[in-house]
Protein backbone atom coordinates (compact mmCIF):
# COMPACT_ATOMS: atom_id res chain seq x y z
CA UNK A 1 0.00 0.00 0.00
CA UNK A 2 1.45 3.30 -1.06
CA UNK A 3 -0.30 6.63 -1.23
CA UNK A 4 -1.08 6.04 -4.91
CA UNK A 5 -2.18 2.40 -4.69
CA UNK A 6 -5.91 1.93 -4.25
CA UNK A 7 -5.83 -1.86 -4.64
CA UNK A 8 -7.10 -4.61 -2.34
CA UNK A 9 -4.18 -4.27 0.05
CA UNK A 10 -5.26 -0.76 0.92
CA UNK A 11 -8.72 -1.93 1.93
CA UNK A 12 -7.51 -4.43 4.49
CA UNK A 13 -5.00 -2.00 5.94
CA UNK A 14 -1.86 -4.03 5.26
CA UNK A 15 1.25 -1.95 5.85
CA UNK A 16 4.89 -2.90 5.38
CA UNK A 17 7.92 -1.11 6.83
CA UNK A 18 8.75 0.59 3.52
CA UNK A 19 5.33 2.19 3.44
CA UNK A 20 5.77 3.37 7.01
CA UNK A 21 9.08 4.90 5.91
CA UNK A 22 7.37 6.65 3.00
CA UNK A 23 4.85 8.29 5.34
CA UNK A 24 7.62 9.11 7.82
CA UNK A 25 9.45 10.81 4.98
CA UNK A 26 6.37 12.90 4.17
CA UNK A 27 6.02 13.78 7.86
CA UNK A 28 9.77 14.52 8.19
CA UNK A 29 10.43 12.05 10.98
CA UNK A 30 13.50 9.77 10.82
CA UNK A 31 12.81 6.20 11.96
CA UNK A 32 15.24 3.42 12.76
CA UNK A 33 14.62 -0.11 11.38
CA UNK A 34 13.12 -1.38 14.59
CA UNK A 35 10.65 1.52 14.81
CA UNK A 36 9.58 1.07 11.19
CA UNK A 37 8.90 -2.64 11.80
CA UNK A 38 6.95 -2.06 15.02
CA UNK A 39 4.89 0.75 13.51
CA UNK A 40 4.08 -1.37 10.44
CA UNK A 41 2.58 -4.04 12.68
CA UNK A 42 0.65 -1.56 14.83
CA UNK A 43 -0.57 0.51 11.87
CA UNK A 44 -2.19 -2.55 10.32
CA UNK A 45 -4.31 -3.03 13.46
CA UNK A 46 -5.20 0.65 13.80
CA UNK A 47 -6.04 1.12 10.11
CA UNK A 48 -8.17 -2.03 10.14
CA UNK A 49 -10.06 -0.52 13.03
CA UNK A 50 -10.44 2.82 11.21
CA UNK A 51 -11.90 0.95 8.22
CA UNK A 52 -15.18 0.63 10.15
CA UNK A 53 -15.75 4.28 9.24
CA UNK A 54 -16.86 2.98 5.84
CA UNK A 55 -20.23 2.17 7.44
CA UNK A 56 -20.85 5.78 8.45
CA UNK A 57 -23.70 7.43 6.54
CA UNK A 58 -23.28 10.87 5.04
CA UNK A 59 -24.71 13.41 7.47
CA UNK A 60 -25.57 16.99 6.57
CA UNK A 61 -23.83 19.36 8.92
CA UNK A 62 -24.16 23.05 8.24
CA UNK A 63 -22.85 24.92 11.25
CA UNK A 64 -23.87 28.54 11.73
CA UNK A 65 -20.75 30.48 10.94
CA UNK A 66 -20.45 34.21 11.34
CA UNK A 67 -17.54 36.31 10.20
CA UNK A 68 -16.14 38.25 13.11
CA UNK A 69 -13.97 41.21 12.15
CA UNK A 70 -11.83 43.46 14.24
CA UNK A 71 -10.00 46.65 13.44
CA UNK A 72 -6.56 46.03 11.99
CA UNK A 73 -4.54 47.88 14.60
CA UNK A 74 -0.86 47.67 15.40
CA UNK A 75 -0.29 46.20 18.87
CA UNK A 76 2.67 45.18 20.96
CA UNK A 77 3.97 41.67 20.36
CA UNK A 78 7.01 39.76 21.56
CA UNK A 79 10.31 41.61 21.42
CA UNK A 80 12.92 40.29 19.02
CA UNK A 81 14.93 39.07 22.01
CA UNK A 82 11.93 37.18 23.44
CA UNK A 83 11.10 35.62 20.08
CA UNK A 84 14.66 34.34 19.69
CA UNK A 85 15.11 33.23 23.31
CA UNK A 86 14.21 29.57 22.71
CA UNK A 87 15.94 29.04 19.37
CA UNK A 88 18.73 26.45 19.39
CA UNK A 89 20.72 28.80 17.13
CA UNK A 90 20.37 32.45 16.23
CA UNK A 91 22.66 34.99 14.64
CA UNK A 92 22.56 38.77 14.41
CA UNK A 93 18.91 38.92 15.47
CA UNK A 94 17.71 36.11 13.19
CA UNK A 95 16.78 32.46 13.60
CA UNK A 96 19.52 30.31 12.16
CA UNK A 97 18.23 27.29 10.25
CA UNK A 98 19.74 24.59 8.06
CA UNK A 99 20.27 25.00 4.32
CA UNK A 100 17.04 24.95 2.33
CA UNK A 101 18.46 23.15 -0.69
CA UNK B 1 8.27 11.44 54.28
CA UNK B 2 7.47 15.12 53.69
CA UNK B 3 4.73 16.20 51.35
CA UNK B 4 7.31 17.32 48.78
CA UNK B 5 9.01 13.93 48.85
CA UNK B 6 5.66 12.21 48.40
CA UNK B 7 4.91 14.28 45.29
CA UNK B 8 8.42 13.61 43.94
CA UNK B 9 7.89 9.90 44.46
CA UNK B 10 4.61 10.08 42.51
CA UNK B 11 6.36 12.17 39.79
CA UNK B 12 3.56 14.73 39.83
CA UNK B 13 5.54 17.87 38.94
CA UNK B 14 7.87 18.56 36.02
CA UNK B 15 8.70 22.01 37.41
CA UNK B 16 8.02 23.01 40.96
CA UNK B 17 7.98 26.78 40.92
CA UNK B 18 5.82 29.09 42.97
CA UNK B 19 4.18 31.99 41.17
CA UNK B 20 2.21 34.21 43.54
CA UNK B 21 -1.12 35.54 42.33
CA UNK B 22 -2.85 38.84 43.13
CA UNK B 23 -3.43 39.61 46.82
CA UNK B 24 -7.15 39.52 46.46
CA UNK B 25 -9.67 37.68 44.32
CA UNK B 26 -12.04 34.71 44.18
CA UNK B 27 -9.15 32.21 44.28
CA UNK B 28 -7.08 34.01 46.97
CA UNK B 29 -5.43 31.53 49.31
CA UNK B 30 -5.85 28.63 46.85
CA UNK B 31 -2.93 26.70 45.42
CA UNK B 32 -3.12 25.62 41.79
CA UNK B 33 -1.15 23.20 39.62
CA UNK B 34 -0.92 23.80 35.86
CA UNK B 35 -0.61 21.12 33.19
CA UNK B 36 2.69 21.45 31.39
CA UNK B 37 1.15 22.20 27.99
CA UNK B 38 -0.26 25.52 29.25
CA UNK B 39 2.21 28.37 28.79
CA UNK B 40 3.55 30.13 31.87
CA UNK B 41 5.76 33.18 31.43
CA UNK B 42 9.26 32.51 32.73
CA UNK B 43 8.49 28.93 33.84
CA UNK B 44 9.59 25.97 31.72
CA UNK B 45 6.77 24.35 29.69
CA UNK B 46 7.72 21.04 28.10
CA UNK B 47 4.44 19.27 27.20
CA UNK B 48 6.06 16.16 28.68
CA UNK B 49 8.33 16.05 25.61
CA UNK B 50 12.08 15.93 25.15
CA UNK B 51 11.45 18.20 22.16
CA UNK B 52 10.65 21.11 24.48
CA UNK B 53 13.20 20.39 27.21
CA UNK B 54 14.16 23.78 28.63
CA UNK B 55 11.59 25.77 26.62
CA UNK B 56 10.55 28.85 28.61
CA UNK B 57 7.51 30.68 27.20
CA UNK B 58 7.81 34.47 27.01
CA UNK B 59 4.10 34.94 27.80
CA UNK B 60 1.25 33.58 29.94
CA UNK B 61 -1.69 31.62 28.53
CA UNK B 62 -4.94 33.57 28.99
CA UNK B 63 -6.14 31.08 31.63
CA UNK B 64 -2.89 31.55 33.58
CA UNK B 65 -3.27 35.31 33.46
CA UNK B 66 -6.82 34.91 34.78
CA UNK B 67 -6.00 32.58 37.68
CA UNK B 68 -3.16 34.86 38.76
CA UNK B 69 -5.45 37.90 38.68
CA UNK B 70 -7.98 35.86 40.70
CA UNK B 71 -5.40 35.35 43.46
CA UNK B 72 -4.38 31.71 42.99
CA UNK B 73 -0.80 30.70 43.80
CA UNK B 74 0.69 28.47 41.10
CA UNK B 75 2.73 25.68 42.72
CA UNK B 76 4.12 23.92 39.67
CA UNK B 77 3.75 22.44 36.20
CA UNK B 78 2.34 18.93 36.11
CA UNK B 79 3.41 15.81 34.28
CA UNK B 80 1.37 14.66 31.29
CA UNK B 81 1.32 12.32 28.34
CA UNK B 82 3.63 13.78 25.71
CA UNK B 83 1.78 16.60 23.90
CA UNK B 84 -1.44 15.25 25.46
CA UNK B 85 -1.23 11.98 23.53
CA UNK B 86 -2.12 9.11 25.82
CA UNK B 87 -4.59 8.08 28.46
CA UNK B 88 -2.31 7.01 31.29
CA UNK B 89 0.50 9.63 31.70
CA UNK B 90 2.99 6.91 30.77
CA UNK B 91 4.09 8.50 27.47
CA UNK B 92 5.79 11.46 29.20
CA UNK B 93 9.47 11.79 28.32
CA UNK B 94 10.02 12.44 32.05
CA UNK B 95 8.64 9.12 33.31
CA UNK B 96 5.15 8.08 34.36
CA UNK B 97 3.12 9.64 37.19
CA UNK B 98 1.83 7.26 39.84
CA UNK B 99 -1.77 7.26 41.02
CA UNK B 100 -1.92 8.57 44.62
CA UNK B 101 -4.79 6.15 45.33
CA UNK B 102 -2.59 3.15 44.42
CA UNK B 103 0.99 3.93 43.30
CA UNK B 104 1.17 0.74 41.22
CA UNK B 105 -1.56 2.07 38.98
CA UNK B 106 -1.75 4.81 36.37
CA UNK B 107 -3.39 8.13 37.25
CA UNK B 108 -5.09 8.28 33.85
CA UNK B 109 -4.22 10.87 31.28
CA UNK B 110 -3.27 12.93 29.64
CA UNK B 111 -3.72 15.40 32.55
CA UNK B 112 -2.53 12.71 34.99
CA UNK B 113 -0.14 14.97 36.87
CA UNK B 114 -2.85 17.60 37.41
CA UNK B 115 -5.37 15.05 38.78
CA UNK B 116 -2.68 13.42 40.94
CA UNK B 117 -1.63 16.83 42.34
CA UNK B 118 -5.18 17.41 43.58
CA UNK B 119 -5.70 13.82 44.79
CA UNK B 120 -2.39 13.87 46.71
CA UNK B 121 -3.18 17.21 48.36
CA UNK B 122 -0.33 18.97 46.54
CA UNK B 123 -2.69 21.61 45.16
CA UNK B 124 -6.25 22.71 45.90
CA UNK B 125 -7.00 23.10 42.22
CA UNK B 126 -5.47 22.19 38.87
CA UNK B 127 -5.78 23.05 35.20
CA UNK B 128 -5.76 20.30 32.60
CA UNK B 129 -6.71 20.06 28.94
CA UNK B 130 -9.28 17.71 27.45
CA UNK B 131 -9.03 16.68 23.79
CA UNK B 132 -10.78 13.30 24.02
CA UNK B 133 -11.25 12.94 27.77
CA UNK B 134 -7.90 14.07 29.16
CA UNK B 135 -9.43 15.94 32.13
CA UNK B 136 -12.27 13.52 32.88
CA UNK B 137 -10.23 10.32 32.53
CA UNK B 138 -7.61 11.18 35.20
CA UNK B 139 -10.28 12.77 37.39
CA UNK B 140 -12.14 9.43 37.37
CA UNK B 141 -8.98 7.35 37.95
CA UNK B 142 -7.73 9.56 40.82
CA UNK B 143 -11.11 10.11 42.50
CA UNK B 144 -11.40 13.86 41.91
CA UNK B 145 -13.71 16.17 39.94
CA UNK B 146 -12.91 17.30 36.38
CA UNK B 147 -14.87 19.50 33.97
CA UNK B 148 -14.55 19.58 30.17
CA UNK B 149 -16.17 22.88 29.13
CA UNK B 150 -18.17 23.44 25.95
CA UNK B 151 -15.85 24.19 23.03
CA UNK B 152 -15.48 27.97 22.94
CA UNK B 153 -16.22 28.68 26.61
CA UNK B 154 -12.56 28.91 27.64
CA UNK B 155 -9.73 30.53 25.70
CA UNK B 156 -7.12 28.17 24.27
CA UNK B 157 -4.57 30.97 23.81
CA UNK B 158 -1.26 29.72 25.20
CA UNK B 159 -2.29 26.05 25.18
CA UNK B 160 0.22 24.16 23.04
CA UNK B 161 -2.07 22.80 20.35
CA UNK B 162 -2.55 19.09 19.72
CA UNK B 163 -6.00 18.92 18.05
CA UNK B 164 -7.50 22.40 17.88
CA UNK B 165 -11.05 21.52 16.93
CA UNK B 166 -11.46 19.21 19.95
CA UNK B 167 -9.51 20.55 22.92
CA UNK B 168 -10.55 22.74 25.81
CA UNK B 169 -8.74 23.70 29.01
CA UNK B 170 -10.68 22.45 32.05
CA UNK B 171 -10.53 22.58 35.86
CA UNK B 172 -9.81 19.76 38.33
CA UNK B 173 -10.58 19.95 42.07
CA UNK B 174 -11.66 17.95 45.10
CA UNK B 175 -15.25 19.17 44.94
CA UNK B 176 -17.69 20.15 42.21
CA UNK B 177 -18.05 23.60 43.78
CA UNK B 178 -14.28 24.23 43.72
CA UNK B 179 -13.98 23.06 40.11
CA UNK B 180 -16.94 25.27 39.16
CA UNK B 181 -15.36 28.26 40.93
CA UNK B 182 -12.18 27.77 38.86
CA UNK B 183 -14.32 27.54 35.72
CA UNK B 184 -15.94 30.87 36.67
CA UNK B 185 -12.47 32.43 36.63
CA UNK B 186 -11.19 30.97 33.34
CA UNK B 187 -14.39 31.13 31.23
CA UNK B 188 -14.97 34.17 29.05
CA UNK B 189 -14.18 35.80 25.71
CA UNK B 190 -10.59 36.42 24.66
CA UNK B 191 -9.50 38.55 21.75
CA UNK B 192 -6.37 36.39 21.44
CA UNK B 193 -8.40 33.28 20.55
CA UNK B 194 -10.86 33.48 17.68
CA UNK B 195 -12.35 30.09 18.64
CA UNK B 196 -13.76 31.38 21.92
CA UNK B 197 -17.47 31.96 21.51
CA UNK B 198 -18.34 35.50 20.54
CA UNK B 199 -21.93 36.52 20.02
CA UNK B 200 -22.09 39.82 18.21
CA UNK B 201 -24.96 41.96 19.45
CA UNK B 202 -26.66 44.40 17.10
CA UNK B 203 -26.54 47.27 19.55
CA UNK B 204 -23.97 47.14 22.30
CA UNK B 205 -20.91 45.02 22.96
CA UNK B 206 -20.53 41.36 22.07
CA UNK B 207 -21.65 38.84 24.65
CA UNK B 208 -20.19 35.53 25.82
CA UNK B 209 -22.15 32.61 27.36
CA UNK B 210 -20.25 32.94 30.66
CA UNK B 211 -21.06 36.65 31.10
CA UNK B 212 -24.12 36.08 33.26
CA UNK B 213 -23.23 32.77 34.88
CA UNK B 214 -22.14 31.80 38.40
CA UNK B 215 -21.09 28.18 38.03
CA UNK B 216 -20.02 27.73 41.67
CA UNK B 217 -23.46 28.75 42.91
CA UNK B 218 -24.99 26.06 40.69
CA UNK B 219 -23.31 23.27 42.68
CA UNK B 220 -26.24 23.11 45.10
CA UNK B 221 -27.22 19.45 44.70
CA UNK B 222 -30.80 20.40 43.86
CA UNK B 223 -31.79 17.96 41.13
CA UNK B 224 -35.45 17.48 42.00
CA UNK B 225 -37.37 17.29 38.71
CA UNK B 226 -34.28 16.86 36.52
CA UNK B 227 -34.36 14.27 33.73
CA UNK B 228 -31.22 12.19 33.25
CA UNK B 229 -30.80 10.21 30.02
CA UNK B 230 -28.81 7.00 30.12
CA UNK B 231 -27.29 6.02 26.74
CA UNK B 232 -27.35 2.23 26.79
CA UNK B 233 -24.44 1.95 24.33
CA UNK B 234 -22.07 3.64 26.78
CA UNK B 235 -23.02 1.54 29.78
CA UNK B 236 -23.00 -1.91 28.12
CA UNK B 237 -19.30 -1.76 27.27
CA UNK B 238 -18.14 -1.05 30.83
CA UNK B 239 -16.83 -3.59 33.36
CA UNK B 240 -19.47 -5.10 35.67
CA UNK B 241 -17.96 -3.61 38.83
CA UNK B 242 -17.98 -0.15 37.23
CA UNK B 243 -21.59 -0.54 36.06
CA UNK B 244 -22.67 -1.53 39.59
CA UNK B 245 -21.24 1.70 41.07
CA UNK B 246 -22.82 3.70 38.26
CA UNK B 247 -26.27 2.14 38.78
CA UNK B 248 -26.11 2.67 42.55
CA UNK B 249 -25.33 6.35 41.97
CA UNK B 250 -28.25 6.62 39.53
CA UNK B 251 -30.58 5.07 42.13
CA UNK B 252 -29.48 7.69 44.66
CA UNK B 253 -30.23 10.42 42.16
CA UNK B 254 -33.70 8.96 41.63
CA UNK B 255 -34.21 9.13 45.40
CA UNK B 256 -33.47 12.87 45.09
CA UNK B 257 -36.23 13.38 42.54
CA UNK B 258 -34.43 12.68 39.29
CA UNK B 259 -36.29 10.91 36.51
CA UNK B 260 -34.12 8.60 34.43
CA UNK B 261 -34.87 7.71 30.82
CA UNK B 262 -33.10 5.41 28.41
CA UNK B 263 -31.70 7.12 25.32
CA UNK B 264 -29.85 5.75 22.33
CA UNK B 265 -26.71 7.04 20.62
CA UNK B 266 -26.20 4.64 17.68
CA UNK B 267 -23.37 6.77 16.25
CA UNK B 268 -21.04 6.27 19.22
CA UNK B 269 -19.98 2.92 17.80
CA UNK B 270 -17.89 4.91 15.32
CA UNK B 271 -16.87 7.77 17.59
CA UNK B 272 -13.50 6.41 18.70
CA UNK B 273 -12.37 5.80 15.12
CA UNK B 274 -13.56 9.25 14.03
CA UNK B 275 -11.91 10.87 17.02
CA UNK B 276 -8.50 9.34 16.39
CA UNK B 277 -8.56 10.07 12.66
CA UNK B 278 -9.42 13.73 13.32
CA UNK B 279 -7.07 14.15 16.30
CA UNK B 280 -4.14 12.50 14.52
CA UNK B 281 -4.74 14.52 11.36
CA UNK B 282 -4.77 17.78 13.30
CA UNK B 283 -1.72 16.64 15.29
CA UNK B 284 0.27 15.92 12.15
CA UNK B 285 -0.33 19.49 11.06
CA UNK B 286 0.10 21.17 14.48
CA UNK B 287 3.30 19.39 15.36
CA UNK B 288 4.92 20.50 12.10
CA UNK B 289 6.01 23.60 14.02
CA UNK B 290 8.54 21.52 15.95
CA UNK B 291 11.35 21.81 13.45
CA UNK B 292 14.28 22.57 15.73
CA UNK B 293 14.70 26.12 14.44
CA UNK B 294 12.53 28.49 16.50
CA UNK B 295 12.47 26.08 19.43
CA UNK B 296 12.96 22.38 20.02
CA UNK B 297 15.98 20.22 19.57
CA UNK B 298 18.27 21.50 16.83
CA UNK B 299 18.80 19.10 13.93
CA UNK B 300 22.45 20.00 13.31
CA UNK B 301 24.15 20.05 9.88
CA UNK B 302 22.68 18.96 6.57
CA UNK B 303 19.87 20.33 4.43
CA UNK B 304 16.52 21.47 5.78
CA UNK B 305 14.62 18.18 5.37
CA UNK B 306 17.37 16.05 6.89
CA UNK B 307 17.85 18.39 9.80
CA UNK B 308 14.10 18.66 10.38
CA UNK B 309 13.64 14.86 10.35
CA UNK B 310 16.59 14.32 12.69
CA UNK B 311 15.28 16.87 15.19
CA UNK B 312 11.93 15.11 15.28
CA UNK B 313 13.41 11.61 15.51
CA UNK B 314 15.28 12.72 18.59
CA UNK B 315 12.62 14.94 20.14
CA UNK B 316 9.40 12.92 19.78
CA UNK B 317 8.44 9.79 21.72
CA UNK B 318 6.77 6.69 20.23
CA UNK B 319 3.14 7.70 20.74
CA UNK B 320 3.72 11.13 19.21
CA UNK B 321 5.49 9.64 16.18
CA UNK B 322 2.70 7.08 15.85
CA UNK B 323 0.01 9.77 15.76
CA UNK B 324 1.90 12.17 13.50
CA UNK B 325 2.54 9.35 11.03
CA UNK B 326 -1.01 7.98 11.12
CA UNK B 327 -2.35 11.53 10.75
CA UNK B 328 -0.09 12.19 7.77
CA UNK B 329 -1.28 8.91 6.29
CA UNK B 330 -4.98 9.73 6.81
CA UNK B 331 -4.56 13.07 5.05
CA UNK B 332 -2.38 11.82 2.21
CA UNK B 333 -3.52 11.59 -1.39
CA UNK B 334 -5.86 8.65 -1.95
CA UNK B 335 -6.79 8.24 1.70
CA UNK B 336 -8.32 11.59 2.57
CA UNK B 337 -11.83 10.51 1.49
CA UNK B 338 -11.52 7.06 3.05
CA UNK B 339 -10.49 8.27 6.50
CA UNK B 340 -10.67 12.00 7.10
CA UNK B 341 -13.88 12.78 5.23
CA UNK B 342 -15.65 9.75 6.74
CA UNK B 343 -14.49 10.81 10.19
CA UNK B 344 -16.05 14.24 9.65
CA UNK B 345 -19.32 12.54 8.64
CA UNK B 346 -19.17 10.46 11.82
CA UNK B 347 -18.55 13.61 13.82
CA UNK B 348 -21.68 15.25 12.39
CA UNK B 349 -23.64 12.08 13.13
CA UNK B 350 -22.47 12.04 16.75
CA UNK B 351 -23.51 15.69 17.16
CA UNK B 352 -26.93 14.92 15.74
CA UNK B 353 -27.38 11.93 18.07
CA UNK B 354 -26.49 14.00 21.12
CA UNK B 355 -28.90 16.74 20.06
CA UNK B 356 -31.72 14.21 19.81
CA UNK B 357 -30.88 12.56 23.14
CA UNK B 358 -30.59 15.94 24.89
CA UNK B 359 -34.04 16.86 23.60
CA UNK B 360 -35.37 14.07 25.84
CA UNK B 361 -33.24 14.76 28.92
CA UNK B 362 -31.54 17.65 30.73
CA UNK B 363 -28.26 15.78 30.94
CA UNK B 364 -26.91 12.35 29.98
CA UNK B 365 -25.11 10.08 32.43
CA UNK B 366 -22.47 7.40 31.76
CA UNK B 367 -19.57 5.82 33.60
CA UNK B 368 -16.61 8.16 32.82
CA UNK B 369 -14.20 5.28 32.19
CA UNK B 370 -15.33 1.74 31.34
CA UNK B 371 -12.58 0.29 33.57
CA UNK B 372 -10.84 0.99 36.88
CA UNK B 373 -7.28 2.38 36.62
CA UNK B 374 -4.97 -0.27 35.11
CA UNK B 375 -1.51 -1.06 36.45
CA UNK B 376 1.38 0.76 34.85
CA UNK B 377 2.71 -0.94 31.73
CA UNK B 378 -0.47 -2.90 31.05
CA UNK B 379 -1.67 -0.89 28.07
CA UNK B 380 1.43 0.71 26.57
CA UNK B 381 2.35 -1.98 24.06
CA UNK B 382 -1.10 -2.16 22.52
CA UNK B 383 -2.08 1.26 21.17
CA UNK B 384 -5.50 0.05 20.08
CA UNK B 385 -6.42 -1.12 23.60
CA UNK B 386 -5.41 2.31 24.89
CA UNK B 387 -7.57 4.08 22.30
CA UNK B 388 -10.63 1.96 23.17
CA UNK B 389 -10.48 3.11 26.80
CA UNK B 390 -11.73 6.51 25.60
CA UNK B 391 -15.10 5.21 24.31
CA UNK B 392 -17.23 7.19 26.77
CA UNK B 393 -15.35 10.47 26.74
CA UNK B 394 -14.44 11.14 23.08
CA UNK B 395 -18.00 11.45 21.71
CA UNK B 396 -18.41 14.55 23.90
CA UNK B 397 -15.41 16.28 22.30
CA UNK B 398 -16.63 15.38 18.81
CA UNK B 399 -19.94 17.08 19.66
CA UNK B 400 -18.22 20.05 21.40
CA UNK B 401 -20.41 19.59 24.51
CA UNK B 402 -19.73 20.20 28.22
CA UNK B 403 -19.20 17.27 30.60
CA UNK B 404 -18.14 16.62 34.16
CA UNK B 405 -16.63 13.59 35.90
CA UNK B 406 -17.40 13.17 39.61
CA UNK B 407 -16.37 10.36 41.96
CA UNK B 408 -19.34 7.98 42.26
CA UNK B 409 -17.88 5.33 44.55
CA UNK B 410 -15.35 2.51 44.45
CA UNK B 411 -14.96 -0.82 42.70
CA UNK B 412 -12.35 -3.20 44.16
CA UNK B 413 -11.14 -0.29 46.31
CA UNK B 414 -10.46 1.89 43.25
CA UNK B 415 -12.28 5.09 42.25
CA UNK B 416 -15.09 5.05 39.70
CA UNK B 417 -16.15 8.25 37.98
CA UNK B 418 -19.60 9.21 36.76
CA UNK B 419 -19.89 11.46 33.73
CA UNK B 420 -22.68 13.92 32.99
CA UNK B 421 -22.98 15.46 29.53
CA UNK B 422 -25.03 18.59 28.87
CA UNK B 423 -26.19 20.70 25.94
CA UNK B 424 -23.78 23.28 24.47
CA UNK B 425 -23.03 25.98 27.05
CA UNK B 426 -25.21 24.06 29.53
CA UNK B 427 -22.44 23.88 32.14
CA UNK B 428 -24.92 24.68 34.92
CA UNK B 429 -26.87 21.48 34.33
CA UNK B 430 -23.84 19.16 34.48
CA UNK B 431 -22.44 20.99 37.52
CA UNK B 432 -25.77 20.69 39.34
CA UNK B 433 -26.11 16.98 38.49
CA UNK B 434 -22.51 16.33 39.52
CA UNK B 435 -22.92 18.08 42.84
CA UNK B 436 -25.89 15.83 43.67
CA UNK B 437 -23.71 12.72 43.28
CA UNK B 438 -20.95 13.87 45.63
CA UNK B 439 -23.27 14.71 48.52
Amino acid sequence: MTTTDEGDDADVGGVDPDEVRHVADLARVDLDDEEAATFAEQFADVLDYFAALDEVPEVADEPDLVNVMRADEVRDGLTQEEALANAPESEAGFFKGPKVS
Amino acid sequence: MSADDAADDLNVFLARETVEGADDGPLAGKTLAVKDNISTEGVATTCGSAMLEGYVPPYDATVVERVREAGATIVGKTNMDEFGMGGTTETSAYGPTKNPVDPERVPGGSSGGSAAAVAAGEADLALGSDTGGSVRNPAAFCGVVGIKPTYGLVSRYGLVAYANSLEQIGPLANTVEDAAALLDVIAGPDEHDATTRYDAAEDGPAVHPADETDYAATADGDVDGMTVGVPTELVEGADDAVVKVFEDALAELEAKGVETVEVSLPSVEHAVQAYYVIAMSEASSNLARFDGVRYGIGGGEGNWNESFARSREEGFGDEVKRRVLLGTYALSAGYHDKYYKKAQDARAWVKQDFDEALAEADVLATPTMPVVPPKRGESLDDPLALYLMDANTVPVNLANLPAISVPAGEADGLPVGMQFVGPAFGEEAVIRAGSAVEE
